[in-house]
């Protein structure tokens, strides 16, 4: 099992919001984690990386558990792992090209042409090219989205969490960065936990699809299954039905 | 009833809590930078910029205050001293309370203004848009990579800017002296000797240093704990202007306490 959360817990003070939520991610499949805003997806992702801890239950990623890893052992397991922030989180005072370096800078592994070639790589494979030499703020919504994801594929990870990789842009960049999500999926075998509102985009790249819901996994099966489920709350959701949760809950 | 005449207390201790928190955290913060220095791989290239940042680009405004608070004080000795005491006297008051005093505290209380709400803000606003999460996924420990170079640069830049600044001071105070006092250089020179010690220097930049530590670990420790958006930066700011402000005049005592 790649990635695993068995049973987590999390509040925020008075604010729960995962209670006992359990999910396994199988090794090379795509998996795309569905609910309404506010439920909690992006806290349930930011435990896969350890950028929050539960407060009950535990998370393992490739064979360790987070709580419990050194901090120098999360490091590492953290180069394996691409993260693509809701809201990009590019570092403002970098240009776009510094940006997608930092991850392979940070290996010290690479050349400053090898650098230089796979940050232009990452930016055309995202529509980006000629765009390197902008600073974050010089840049769209949704092109900033898109130079998080270069920058989260840029060191070639084993894993890749997307949190709403396709939130705001046009249904044409949207099934551009879909193909893209595809790819790193089928030719470079990763790994890859999605969250998405984008119902067209979650058929397109899941092989399967969770729904998290107050708290805990309301739903995991493959697009056919969730197709044809019988589960108010999910159809509801699904189908963008609210009278469907209303007589479901 | 008792609990209006009790509630001035339990505002004091609520208020006695939160400070010992916010030591509590500071302190974390400090011992969590110490242990960074073993990362040098990730701050090492930063450290110049910050120095620069910190250093260089605060040079102006020290020299400023600098200029001006070596006018005044020639001025006011010379009037405080009018025929009682010999005039080279001026040179005493002015090279002593530079070296002693308003160098290192009146640099540290504008720095603190430019430098500690620079990098609460700074780092404020990379919390409340993820980027310090950003760093964290990409395996660059934050502390190391945002709060030593910041820190390390505090210590080595404020003692070079406070140096500039008593230097500049005085020579605004001989330059006074000579303009308007009718004094004549030696005599300057002589009233700047008299009464030197190097202990002066020494506790000059003892007093720097420290400033320069307290500013940038406390810029820091506001930027770290931000939350809320665009208003908590804005908060965040404030409060490390102001700590960092009385921190330096509470360290400032404490020095004069201890080492005088
Ligand atoms: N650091 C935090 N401190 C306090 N509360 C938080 C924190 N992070 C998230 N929350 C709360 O947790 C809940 C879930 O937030 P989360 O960001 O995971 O929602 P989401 O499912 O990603 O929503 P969206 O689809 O709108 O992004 C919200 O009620 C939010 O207020
Ligand atoms: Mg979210």
């Amino acid at each position: 099992m790649s990635i695993q959360m068995n049973e987590v817990y999390k509040a925020f003070g008075d604010v729960r919001v995962l209670e006992g939520f359990s999910l396994e991610v199988e090794e090379g499949e795509t998996l795309v984690v569905l609910g309404r805003s506010g439920s909690g997806k992006s806290v349930m992702l930011k435990h896969i990386v350890g950028l929050l801890l539960p407060d009950k239950g535990n998370v393992w990623v490739d064979g360790q558990q987070i709580s419990n890893l050194p901090t120098k052992e999360l490091y590492l397991l953290r180069r394996k792992v691409g993260y693509v922030f809701q809201f990009a989180a590019l570092f403002d005072s970098m240009s776009v090209a510094e940006n997608v370096g930092m991850g392979l800078e940070r290996m010290k592994e690479f050349s400053r042409e090898e650098i230089r070639d796979r940050v232009e790589e990452c930016l055309t494979l995202v529509g980006l090219e000629g765009l390197s030499d902008r600073f974050p703020a010089e840049l769209s919504g949704g092109q900033k989205k898109r130079a998080g994801i270069a920058r989260a594929i840029a060191i070639r990870p084993k894993y890749l969490l997307y949190d709403e990789p396709t939130t705001g842009l046009d249904p044409l960049t949207k099934a551009v960065i879909d193909r893209l999500i595809l790819r790193m999926n089928r030719e470079l075998g990763v790994t890859g936990v999605v969250i998405t509102h984008d119902m067209e985009s979650a058929y397109r790249v899941g092989d399967r699809i969770a729904m998290l819901y107050g708290g805990r996994r309301r739903f995991l099966g493959t697009p056919d299954e969730l197709r044809s489920t019988t589960d108010g709350v999910v159809k509801g959701f699904v189908e963008g039905r609210p009278e469907l949760l209303e007589n479901a809950s | 009833m008792t609990e209006r005449i009790l509630a001035p207390f339990s505002t004091i201790g609520r208020r006695a809590v939160a400070l010992a928190a916010g030591i509590g955290r500071w302190g974390m913060l400090t011992a969590e930078t110490f242990r960074s220095l073993r990362h040098v791989d990730v701050w090492g290239r930063l450290l110049l910029q910050q120095m620069a940042k910190i250093g260089l680009d605060s040079v102006p405004i020290a020299v400023f205050i600098a200029i001006f608070t070596g006018i005044v004080l020639s001025l006011q000795a010379s009037y405080t001293f009018t025929g009682a005491v010999p005039l080279y006297f001026v040179g005493v008051l002015v090279g002593k309370t530079m070296m002693l005093e308003l160098g290192p505290v009146l640099t540290g209380l504008a720095l603190s203004g430019r430098v500690g709400a620079n990098i609460a803000a700074e780092i404020g606003t990379m919390r409340v848009t993820e980027q310090i999460d950003a760093l964290e996924t990409m395996a660059y420990p934050p502390v190391a990579y945002l709060v030593l170079p910041r820190v390390l640069a505090g210590i080595i830049m404020f003692p070079v800017v406070t140096a500039l600044a008593i230097a500049v001071g005085i020579g605004s105070g001989w330059l006074t002296a000579l303009q308007l006092l009718d004094m004549s250089t030696p005599e300057f020179v002589r009233g700047l000797t008299l009464f030197f010690e190097p202990f002066d220097v020494t506790f000059a930049f003892i007093k720097a240093t420290s400033f320069g530590f307290v500013v940038t670990t406390i810029g820091c420790l506001f930027g770290f704990h931000t939350r809320g958006g665009a208003e908590g930066v804005g908060t965040s700011t404030t409060q490390a202007v102001v700590v960092s402000s009385m921190s330096i005049l509470v360290l400032d005592a404490f020095w004069a306490v201890t080492l005088l």
